[in-house]
């Protein structure tokens, strides 16, 4: 592997891609527990962190992985661990500590069929209410969901973008047909890909407030370390970052965590569609699923059916808007997923009422073939 | 989001890529046998041969047992000129098996109009008549000393066979994954293989099967 990605095609693994695409954007601290299917980002930044002079931690499990990470964060470091489903489980707590102490650090979760140890090598999609809700406390979630090589690389990039720019942990959710998947991409050379610092205080350390905010609703943090003293905690605090329970300093405080994620909706609202301009039948998809549903259009159209799709790469917060966009007008919607139905019940609530939304769940640690999407939707049309 | 969506091959390989390869659309390849058998190296070497070298869009993906040695390997590679959506075989054009037990388990959803190839000596029942069987084994064991580049001399024949990647292609892509020292041994491997088909296999593809009317 090159130390830097180069501007020339290779061959790579979706797992290779999100360690280079979380390279590109700044990572300098990694440390996690290796799982199947997520294994290979561990392995690769263990090799290539040493040699850039950034430290690699392989933890004792998850929640420490994930601990280790919230620290390197405070002190100033890019952070990044990569798990499964069954290390996901353990990281909720620190998660929504991640959220109210608003550390930035990214967090890929590969997910493979669940529940508990489920089946390690083969594909589920069924931590996608998990990633939004896995940590108690209503909270804001970011959750990005790439189904190619080349968009590993690009929202493992664009995870550190947001999570530095909105001070809060992103999810990364990948699944095993598009981690273990390897295809041919082009890499943007070194300095092509935008990249995003948090912003750190411009006031001498007396002077810091850590959790207060300009008009951005966003706090500067301070590195840990650099004589900038301020207190970290997990219960709900005030501009200084220590515990409150005055309502009114609580309620601002709830009002600015969900607010600095609300009014950038449009930026995190991240999808891309495909033959949807004169498309009669939507489909919606997302990760590997999303490559089934290509096909499907291809096939569907090969045959005279009018098909569109509309990939999410952001699963949360939920593209509201280009849904409801995409839903317009058309006949049918089918959402097929590799779960009992969790992004179909959100594309139901902002469908209204409107369109007849179907969803297609498989479970049997296979992914569903776009044979399969056509067969169903002979039936449903 | 979008830079890293151009296609083409590095410089060194435009030069060297022939202009005449014919057009290819979709051609699913899966490569099935035993760990051990280097099943994935010769899956990689054929992606990066028809993606890098032939500048082809390509797909790959594997799976295997948790064995070091033994148990089941396949790795899949998908072979076209248009970008890739499906990544997995859905109608396999070609499928090489170097056991009986690969060729048992995958034969059955390979329509009538794929190749089949198997190991002549590996492969006691060929699960079909028209299935081209060579002996990769016997030729890396017996001409070449090192049954391990049965794999490589099976690359030859199936490139020789089908054309999914070209030869020079696949030498160029094999040079650049084989452990230094070796590089004679497996270009002399990979002709071995080519050779093999030339002389011993039939040469015409089997005749398109027509579209099943269950099709959508």
């Amino acid at each position: 592997m090159a130390k830097t990605p180069v501007n020339r095609a290779r061959l790579l693994q979706g797992n290779e891609a999100i360690a280079l695409g979380a390279l590109a954007a700044g990572c300098d601290f990694f440390a996690g527990y290796p799982i199947t299917p997520a294994s290979e980002i561990t392995e690769i930044m263990s090799r290539e962190l040493p040699a850039l002079g950034h430290p690699f931690i392989q933890m004792e499990d998850e929640i420490a992985s994930i601990g280790c990470c919230l620290g390197a964060s405070l002190a100033g470091r890019k952070a990044m661990t990569a798990t499964s489903g069954p290390g996901f489980s353990l990281m909720q707590e620190n998660l929504g500590y991640a959220c109210i102490a608003e550390i930035p650090t990214v967090i890929v979760n590969v997910m493979r069929a669940g529940p508990s140890t489920g089946m390690p090598t083969n594909p589920g999609q069924g931590d996608v209410q998990q990633a939004r809700w896995g940590t108690h406390g209503d909270h804001p979630a970011i959750v990005l969901c790439p189904a190619s090589v080349g968009e590993c690389f690009e929202v493992a990039v664009q995870c550190f973008n947001f999570a530095e720019r909105f001070r809060t942990p992103v999810v990364l959710l990948s699944d095993e047909v598009v981690a273990h998947m390897r295809e041919k991409v082009t890499l943007p050379a070194e300095g092509q890909v935008e990249v995003i610092n948090r912003p750190r205080p411009l006031e001498p350390p007396d002077w810091y407030k850590p959790y207060k905010a300009d008009g951005s609703q966003i706090p500067r943090l301070a590195d840990l370390g650099q004589g900038y003293r301020y207190h970290v905690t997990g219960l709900v605090h005030d501009e200084r970052g220590f515990p409150t329970r005055r309502a009114d300093e609580v309620e601002p405080f709830y009002a600015r965590l969900f607010n600095k994620i609300s009014r950038n909706f449009t930026m995190l609202e991240m999808v891309k569609g495909v033959a949807l301009e004169d498309a009669e039948i939507l489909i919606i998809a997302y990760g590997c699923t999303a490559r089934s549903a290509q096909a499907a259009v291809r096939l569907g159209r090969e045959r005279g059916l009018k098909l569109g799709l509309l990939q999410l790469i952001s699963l949360w917060p939920f593209p509201r808007r280009p849904v409801e966009e995409a839903l317009a007008g058309k006949k049918l919607c089918l959402v097929p997923e590799l779960n009992m139905g969790q992004i179909s019940r959100e594309v139901k609530r902002v469908n209204n009422g409107r369109t007849q939304v179907h969803r297609h769940s498989k479970m049997d640690g296979s992914m569903i073939t776009p044979e399969e999407l056509l067969a169903r939707l002979r039936v449903l049309s | 989001m979008s830079p890293a969506k151009k296609s083409g091959a590095p410089a060194s390989a435009k030069k060297a890529a022939p202009k005449t390869l014919p057009a290819m659309n979709r051609l699913e390849v899966r490569l099935a046998g035993s760990g051990g058998q280097g099943l994935l190296l010769a899956g990689l070497v054929l992606a990066e041969a028809a993606g890098l070298y032939d500048g082809r869009e390509v797909a790959m993906v594997q799976s295997y047992g948790p064995e070091a040695r033994g148990g089941a390997s396949k790795a899949e590679v998908i072979v076209s000129d248009r970008p890739i959506d499906y990544p997995l075989c859905s109608k396999v054009d070609l499928l090489l098996a170097l056991n009986q037990e690969a060729a048992d388990t995958y034969a059955w959803d390979v329509d009538p109009s794929s190749w089949v190839v198997v190991d002549a000596d590996l492969v006691e029942h060929p699960p079909t008549s028209r299935a081209v069987a060579l002996p990769f084994t016997a030729t890396a064991r017996d001409k070449l000393k090192k049954i391990m580049v049965a794999n490589v001399v099976a690359l030859g024949a199936i490139s020789q066979l089908t054309g999914v990647a070209s030869l020079k292609s696949l030498e160029k892509a094999l040079l650049a994954r084989v452990p230094k020292g070796t590089e004679a041994l497996n270009r002399k491997a990979l002709s071995l293989g080519a050779k093999l088909a030339r002389e011993q296999a039939v040469k015409e593809k089997p005749a398109q099967a027509v579209l099943s009317a269950a099709d959508f």
